[in-house]
C-alpha cells in the first residue's frame, strides 16, 4: 500500500491520543467507583425523593431559575404538597452546606463542569 | 430492512420512550409566588432632585445598593459597575442648562439609574432576551443566560448598564450578603430590587433615602391611583423624564 | 481536492508556518481572555464594543462583495470574469469565517451563545445577522464546490446551482445590509442614526472587497501560472473606482446633514473624530490618513493611465483598502460611544493582547484563503496544460 509505513504510525498516535483518557485514569491511580457523598446536616429528606432529584435535579434548578427570575415565583410546591422556596443557597444548601463535600464530589467525578458557585455561593467569595 | 421488522423496532423505540414521559407528566409539582409578593401593575419611582440637596454629599443610596448587591468596587474606571449614581445635573438633563445657568445647579449631583422604560430599547436588541420586560414594567436581567454581546449597553441611552469585565469576586468588600454575585462577562444593572419586591419589600434604594429623612426618592406602583407615586406624577407639572422625545417612555420621574 | 494543498514550494509552506505560528499566538491569548474576562481589552463600560466588532464590520464588506463578480459573472454572463470567479468566490468564505470568529471572541460568556439558537428572538437584529451571516457561508461553500468541481472537469456549473448562485446576490446584499441595521437603529448612538449607513457599508464593501481581490488576483499571477486576465482586473478596477466615489461622495452627504444642521449630538461625534474633542483625539490621524489615501486612490482610479497601468493600480487598490479599514475598522464602531450619553468623554484604543487576538484571527484567515486559493491555482495550472 502507498506510504504504509505513515499510515500505520498516524493510526498509532491516533489510537493513543484517543485512549488518553484510559491510561491518565490508570496511571493516576482512581478506582472509578462513585464518590462518597456527605450526608445533609438536618437528616430530613430532600423536597423531592432521592432517586428523582438523583435523576432531574438538573432540571429542577433548570426550572427554578427560570421561574424565580423570569416569572418572579418564588415557592415551589412539590409532589407531596409542600411548599418551598426556590433558592439555591436558601433550600438546597440550609441541608447541603458545603458543595465541596456533596455537588462537587459527584460533578468532579463524572466531569461535569457545573457554574453555580461563580455566582451563588457567599462564603466562598473574596478568595 | 424488512419493513416489520422496521416497524417493530420503531415502535418498541416509541415505547421505551414514552415511560420517562409518562413518568414527567406524572409528576405533581408546580412553581408559584411567594405569598405577599408585592403585586403592582406599574412600578415607577420619583426622584426629587431639591430633597436630595438636602443632604450634601450623601449617598445613601448608593451605598445600600451597592453592599446588598455585591457590587464590586473596582479601581478601574473602565471596568466599573454602578446600578445607581449620582451624576451631574447638566449632563443629565441637557435640555434643561442654558447658558446663563448657575454653576451650582449645572454641578448639582443627579440621582440616576435604569429608567425601566415601557419601549426599552436594550430589551429590544438583546438576541437572547436575557434583558426583558415584565409585565409590571420591571426591565429584568436573566443572568443565566446572558451571552455577554454588551449589545444592551450599545442600546441603552441612558448609560444604565454594567459589564462584568473581570471577576468581580476579588472586589466585593464586608460581610457576605444574600444575593449572589455576577461573574466575568455577563451584564448587570438595577432591577428595581425585583428580589424584594418578589417578597413584599421595596427597594434599598427607596428605603435608604427614608432613613435619611430626606425622603427624596418614592417608588410605588402607578397602577394604584392611591399610591404615592400616582399622586405626584398625576399632579406635579415639573415633571420631567430623561431624554423623553427618543420615545422609550421612562418611568422613573424628576421633580427639577 | 485538498490534497491539492499539501504539495507545495518552500515558500508556500514557509507562509503556512508563519500563519499558522501567528494564529497560535492569536489562540493562546483568547485563552487567557476565555479565562481572565474581556477585561485585557481596551474596552470599558463606555465603549462597549471596539477593535473585535468593528473588524467583524469590515470583513462582512469584504464577504458581501464576492456578489461584485458574482453577478456580472453568473447573472450577465460577463465572460472575461471566467477565471476571476472562483477567486472571488474563495474570498467570501474565509471573509464569513472570520466574521463570526471576530464576534465569538468578543462574547464575554462563549459558552452560552448557543442560547441565541435555543431562545431565538426576531426583533434582534444581532439573532439575524447570525442567521444570514451562517446561510452566506452555507450559500458560498456550496456554490463554490460545485462551480469548481465543474471547472476542474471542463464542465460549465451543474444547472441545479443556478437558482442557489441567484440566491446569494441579494443574500449578499442583506448580510451587509442587517450587519448596519445592528447600528443605525438605535436612538442611543447619534452618530450611528442615519439612514445612510447601509448604503454607506454597501458602496465602502463594494469598493474594498474588489481592491482585496485585485491585490490577490495580482499576487497569484505574480506566484503561480494562474492568470486572471488583464480585462478582468481592469474591470475589477472600474467597479472599486464607482465604489469608492460613491462611498466618499456618502460621507461628504453625512458631513454636510451633521454640519449645516449643527446639532450638538451629530457634530461631536464627527468634531471628535476628525479635530478631536476636550483634548481626547486619539482617532483624528488616523482619520486623516484615511482622507489622504482616499484622496490617492481616487486620483489613480479616476486618471484611465493610472488605472489601467496594474502597478499602479495595487497602489490604489491597497490605498482604498487603507483607508476604507481605517473607516470602518477604527473610526466607524468606536466613534459612536464617544462622548457617551452623559457627554464624558472615555477614549477607546485597543491592548496589545486584544490586537494579537485580531491577529490570530486574521491570519486564520490567510491560511483558509492560501489553502483554497492553492487548489484553485493546481486546478487551473493542470487545466491549462
Amino acid at each position: 500500500m502507498y506510504s504504509l509505513g505513515k499510515i500505520l504510525v498516524g493510526l498509532g498516535v491516533f489510537a493513543g491520543l484517543v485512549s488518553a483518557p484510559a491510561w491518565y485514569g490508570l496511571a493516576s491511580g482512581s478506582k472509578g467507583t462513585p464518590p462518597e457523598l456527605e450526608k445533609s446536616k438536618e437528616g430530613k429528606d430532600c423536597i423531592e425523593p432521592a432517586a428523582y432529584m438523583r435523576a432531574k435535579h438538573m432540571e429542577l434548578l433548570d426550572e427554578w431559575r427560570d421561574a424565580v427570575v423570569r416569572r418572579a415565583e418564588h415557592v415551589y410546591v412539590a409532589s407531596d404538597g409542600q411548599h418551598h422556596d426556590m433558592s439555591l443557597t436558601g433550600t438546597c444548601l440550609r441541608c447541603h452546606s458545603d458543595p465541596a463535600k456533596f455537588c462537587n464530589k459527584c460533578h468532579e467525578y463524572a466531569g461535569v463542569d457545573v457554574f453555580c458557585w461563580d455566582c451563588h455561593q457567599e462564603k466562598k467569595r473574596g478568595l | 430492512m424488512r419493513r416489520r421488522s422496521f416497524l417493530k423496532i420503531a415502535g418498541l423505540g416509541v415505547a421505551a420512550g414514552a415511560i420517562p414521559i409518562a413518568r414527567a407528566l406524572g409528576r405533581a409539582s408546580s412553581t408559584q409566588a411567594a405569598p405577599g409578593a408585592a403585586t403592582g401593575k406599574r412600578w415607577a419611582m420619583v426622584i426629587d432632585e431639591q430633597k436630595c440637596l438636602t443632604k450634601q454629599g450623601c449617598t445613601a443610596c448608593v451605598q445600600a445598593c451597592n453592599k446588598f448587591h455585591n457590587i464590586p468596587a473596582i479601581p478601574d474606571p473602565r471596568h466599573e459597575i454602578k446600578w445607581i449614581w449620582k451624576e451631574r445635573h447638566e449632563n443629565v438633563f441637557k435640555e434643561a442648562v442654558t447658558p446663563y445657568t448657575p454653576a451650582e445647579v449645572k454641578e448639582r449631583p443627579t440621582v440616576v439609574l435604569c429608567n425601566h422604560c415601557d419601549n426599552p430599547p436594550c430589551v429590544r436588541v438583546c438576541p437572547t432576551q436575557a434583558t426583558f420586560k415584565r409585565p409590571d414594567g420591571i426591565v429584568m436581567m436573566d443572568e443565566h443566560r446572558c451571552i455577554g454581546c454588551r449589545y444592551c449597553m450599545t442600546g441603552c441611552p441612558y448609560g444604565a448598564r454594567s459589564f462584568n469585565f473581570v471577576d468581580p469576586r476579588p472586589y466585593i468588600h464586608g460581610e457576605p450578603v444574600d444575593y449572589p454575585t455576577r461573574t466575568t462577562g455577563v451584564v448587570e444593572k438595577c432591577t428595581f430590587c425585583a428580589e424584594r419586591l418578589g417578597v413584599g419589600k421595596r427597594p434599598l434604594c427607596v428605603e435608604a433615602c427614608e432613613g435619611t429623612g430626606c425622603g427624596a426618592i418614592v417608588f410605588g406602583d402607578l397602577g394604584d391611583p392611591n399610591s404615592a407615586v400616582s399622586a405626584i406624577v398625576r399632579s406635579h407639572q415639573e415633571l420631567v423624564r430623561r431624554r423623553p422625545e427618543i420615545g422609550t417612555s421612562p418611568h422613573v420621574f424628576y421633580i427639577l | 481536492m485538498l490534497d491539492k494543498a499539501l504539495k507545495g514550494s518552500r515558500g508556500y509552506w514557509t507562509l503556512l508556518v508563519v500563519l499558522s505560528g501567528i494564529f497560535l499566538v492569536g489562540l493562546v491569548t483568547y485563552l487567557q481572555q476565555y479565562s481572565v474576562g474581556l477585561g485585557i481589552t481596551g474596552l470599558s463600560r463606555d465603549v462597549s464594543w471596539g477593535l473585535y466588532i468593528s473588524q467583524f464590520t469590515f470583513m462582512v464588506g469584504v464577504a458581501a462583495s464576492a456578489v461584485m463578480v458574482v453577478l456580472p459573472y453568473y447573472v450577465h454572463h460577463y465572460k472575461a470574469f471566467g477565471k476571476l470567479a472562483i477567486l472571488g468566490e474563495f474570498v467570501a468564505i474565509p471573509a464569513v469565517i472570520m466574521c463570526v470568529l471576530f464576534v465569538f471572541v468578543d462574547m464575554g460568556q462563549p459558552r452560552r451563545v448557543i442560547n441565541i439558537l435555543l431562545h431565538p428572538t426576531p426583533h434582534s437584529v444581532m439573532f439575524w445577522d447570525l442567521i444570514v451571516l451562517n446561510g452566506y457561508l452555507v450559500l458560498n461553500v456550496i456554490i463554490s464546490r460545485a462551480t469548481f468541481r465543474a471547472e476542474r472537469r471542463g464542465l460549465p456549473p451543474p444547472g441545479w446551482v443556478k437558482p442557489i448562485i441567484y440566491l446569494s446576490v441579494p443574500w449578499a446584499v442583506s448580510i451587509h445590509t442587517v450587519t448596519a441595521f445592528l447600528y443605525c437603529g438605535l436612538a442611543a448612538r447619534p452618530f450611528w442614526l442615519t439612514a445612510i449607513l447601509a448604503p454607506r457599508f454597501l458602496a465602502s464593501a463594494f469598493a474594498s472587497g474588489p481592491s482585496l481581490l485585485i491585490i490577490l488576483a495580482l499576487l497569484v499571477r505574480r506566484f503561480s501560472k494562474f492568470d486572471a486576465g488583464k480585462e478582468a482586473i481592469a474591470k475589477l478596477a472600474e467597479i472599486v473606482a464607482y465604489g469608492m466615489a460613491v462611498n466618499v461622495f456618502f460621507v461628504g452627504l453625512e458631513l454636510f446633514t451633521a454640519l449645516y444642521s449643527n446639532i450638538p449630538e451629530h457634530v461631536e461625534h464627527f468634531q471628535y473624530l476628525f479635530l478631536g474633542l476636550h483634548g481626547h483625539g486619539i482617532l483624528a490621524p488616523w482619520m486623516w490618513t484615511s482622507i489622504g489615501l482616499a484622496v490617492v486612490a481616487l486620483v489613480i482610479l479616476f486618471i484611465p493611465s493610472l488605472r489601467r497601468n496594474e502597478s499602479v493600480l495595487v497602489v490604489g487598490a491597497m490605498a482604498v483598502v487603507g483607508s476604507l479599514w481605517i473607516d470602518k475598522g477604527l473610526g466607524m464602531v468606536i466613534t459612536g460611544f464617544v462622548p457617551n450619553s452623559f457627554g464624558h468623554i472615555t477614549e477607546y484604543w485597543p491592548t496589545m493582547k486584544e490586537t494579537l487576538i485580531v491577529l490570530g484571527i486574521y491570519a486564520l484567515g490567510a491560511l483558509i484563503i492560501t489553502v483554497l486559493y492553492k487548489i484553485a491555482i493546481e486546478v487551473r495550472e493542470e487545466l491549462q496544460s
